[in-house]
């Protein structure tokens, strides 16, 4: 059972064009688009995803945007500076 | 070939398209889906902890945490799948014991504090490791590294902020973080593997910059990083001989029993059989979602075919 | 108990309860796509748990934290669905739950969005997108699993069947909710909800499940022999160490 692989391409904030961030497994477009921004977005890291198998490109569309990308915004405990380290503790 | 030893000799990067040895190529493979297999497997000691978090809070960041290494092993499958090999069948490796996965993996957590003693330790040992490989030789997964050691951080420092609270708790919590402490301080100075001078692969990783320092020279670097900040937890390394040497600036310590090592490594460790069995049972009981997800795509595009 | 604090904690429980079932597909799941996911999912579902239970903690008036509440509170005191808490079952039991509790949750708090407490409608407008995206997730795995092999839709059948006794429960009405203004009367949601979930269900291929007797009593603290279990695991290391910080 061999599920497509998928190039991802992410457009961050302040860039202008998608970068390669990776790849991933996916049956079919939809759910590629899906994955993708689950495992490449996570952090917010991109307004605009897209997917391509061997041949296609598909592309997240921007009035998707609110319900993709917004709710990755306030999960503050991913960015390490979020955690109380004690002064002068050092390689944290 | 001459290409790629100038692009080496150069401190350049290898890309996937790149003629390589067969030997490099190999080594990379292994190297890097074994990687990928440490971060799945590594889900599970933690996630065991996730329906007990003793906080709103620490449930949240610990679920966070064990979903970034779903993450980071799908980087690590994807730069593996670079060199021409399927993630299904790095899976069946993994699933038939053929391909191993980091030894650390292989103990219980026992408590809560093994948490904050897994972030702060086993986290903290694997960033000594992987910093390194950020400057790994082969394109694909230095640049997964990069990513990786940015969510890194985030994992130490909530290890180390669990025991912290711990060690300015109660009794019952100070006690629960040293216990802690003792239980995975050595296995987290074997992760940095045999000594150098038992240790068969390192030269010829060295030659090709999948490897850039000895598994001495870092394990050395993880106890100077990692005492003084035991020091401000309050907790005792349990280790007699550790003493600090004034002239060198770093740490003398004694040697791990690398016996428990090769034994954990060859299978015989507390949690060997629970963790693969868990791994491939999720794997089995999946398979009729993924046939489905198939199928689904199959009939979708034959629609989308006689439509046309 | 005033009202604006049960009310709130009922919808703080359904968070807190489906989040602690969700996080259990974390390292389970069918492929590591999905246990990001779900994980995903899990953290909103979480994450709405904590704010409301903290609001409900500051309106009770007895400053009670959302941790004192989730962690300190016994079986007959949650107020949540009876479907929140059922085990998660196979992977088609748990995309039905999902599509049936999130296209709820996507209702409700599209109602809050204009409601006149300030907390609540917040909750809302950060909640809505998140479970846009919930309905969403389920509905694709609803029409894969239901459309996909004889196994798959088999169960996939099995779970909208074996999960529609829980749903009526989701839109009953009482008095609390008729005399408390802020509150969303949920009998006002049940059609629209009924229309979309029958639309997905019907384009899965899977038939309607029939009406049958229906489940009650969670918003009374009634629950199920799971809800139990469920939180002597959540419970037990907060409460060997009470008063503890961590």
């Amino acid at each position: 059972m061999i599920e497509p692989l998928w190039e991802v391409f992410v457009r961050s904030r302040r860039g202008l064009s998608h970068t390669h961030v990776g790849s991933l497994h996916a049956p079919d477009a939809t759910m590629a688009l899906r994955n993708a921004r689950d495992v490449y977005t996570r952090r917010q890291e991109g307004v605009s995803i897209w997917v391509v198998p061997a041949a296609d490109i598909t592309a997240s569309s921007p009035d998707e945007k609110d319900k993709f990308f917004d709710p990755a915004g306030d999960k503050v405990y991913r960015h390490p500076t979020f955690y109380q380290v004690p002064e002068g503790v050092e390689h944290l | 070939m001459d290409s790629f030893q100038a692009t080496l000799d150069a401190d350049g990067r290898i890309e996937p398209r790149d003629a390589m040895p067969a030997g490099y190529r190999k080594t990379l493979i292994r190297q890097i889906a074994q990687h990928a297999h440490s971060e799945i497997i590594g889900m599970q000691p933690e996630g065991n902890w996730i329906s007990r978090a003793p906080s709103l809070r620490r449930k949240a960041i610990l679920m966070a945490k064990v979903q970034d290494e779903a993450g980071h092993g799908l980087y690590l499958y994807a730069a593996a799948e670079t060199l021409g090999v399927d993630r299904a069948d790095l899976l069946d490796l993994l699933h038939s014991g053929k391909q191993k996965y980091s030894s650390i993996f292989n103990y219980p957590t026992l408590t809560w504090a093994d948490i904050g003693a897994i972030g702060w330790l086993v986290d903290g040992a694997a960033i000594v490791n992987q910093v390194p490989l950020c400057r790994c030789s082969y394109g694909p997964y230095a640049r997964a590294m990069v990513r990786v050691c940015k969510e890194e951080s985030f994992h130490q420092r909530q290890g180390f902020e669990i025991l912290y609270t711990l060690c300015n708790g109660t009794e019952g919590q100070k006690a629960m973080a040293q216990d802690a402490l003792d239980r995975w301080w050595w296995p987290s100075l074997m992760m940095f593997g045999p000594p150098d001078s038992a240790s068969t692969h390192s030269e010829q990783s060295m030659a090709w910059g999948i490897k850039r320092h000895s598994n001495d020279e870092l394990r050395r670097r993880f106890v100077d990083m990692t005492v003084p900040q035991a020091d401000v937890l309050g907790l005792r390394v349990p280790d007699d001989s550790l003493s600090y040497d004034e002239e060198s600036g770093r740490y003398r310590f004694s040697e791990p029993d690398y016996t428990e090592l090769y034994d954990v490594v060859k299978g015989n460790g507390p949690c060997n059989q629970e963790r693969l069995a868990h791994r491939v049972k999720a794997h089995e009981d999946g398979a009729w979602v993924r046939e489905a997800a198939a199928a689904y795509a199959e009939k979708q595009a034959a629609r989308k075919e006689s439509a046309a | 108990m005033n009202d604006l604090f049960v009310y709130t904690l009922r919808l703080g429980d359904d968070a807190l309860i489906s989040a602690q079932r969700t996080a259990e597909w974390i390292a389970a799941a069918p492929q590591l796509e999905e246990d990001v996911a779900l994980g995903n999912i899990g953290l909103d579902q979480l994450g709405q748990a904590r704010t409301l239970l903290q609001y409900a903690g500051s309106v009770e008036g007895t400053a009670r934290s959302e941790d004192d509440l989730a962690y300190f509170r016994d079986e007959r005191d949650f107020l949540n669905l009876q479907l929140c808490e059922l085990p998660n079952g196979d992977f088609a039991h748990a995309m039905a739950r999902l599509l049936y509790f999130a296209t709820y949750q996507q209702l409700l708090y599209e109602e809050l969005l204009t409601c006149a407490d300030e907390t609540l409608s917040g909750v809302a407008g950060k909640a809505v997108k998140e479970v846009a995206y919930h309905v969403d997730h389920a509905t694709q795995w609803v029409l894969r699993l239901g459309d996909g092999t004889d196994e798959s839709h088999r169960r996939m059948q099995a779970g909208l069947d074996a999960l529609w006794p829980y749903t009526a429960e989701l839109f009953e009405s009482d008095d609390l909710v008729r005399r408390l203004p802020i509150a969303v009367d949920p009998s006002a949601l049940q059609d629209e909800w009924t229309r979309r979930v029958t639309a997905v269900i019907d384009e899965s291929t899977c038939s309607r499940p029939e009406s049958s007797y229906q489940h009650s009593g969670g918003r009374q603290g009634r629950h199920t022999e799971h809800l139990g279990y469920l939180l002597a695991e959540l419970q037990h290391v907060a409460r060997s160490h009470p008063g503890a910080t961590w």
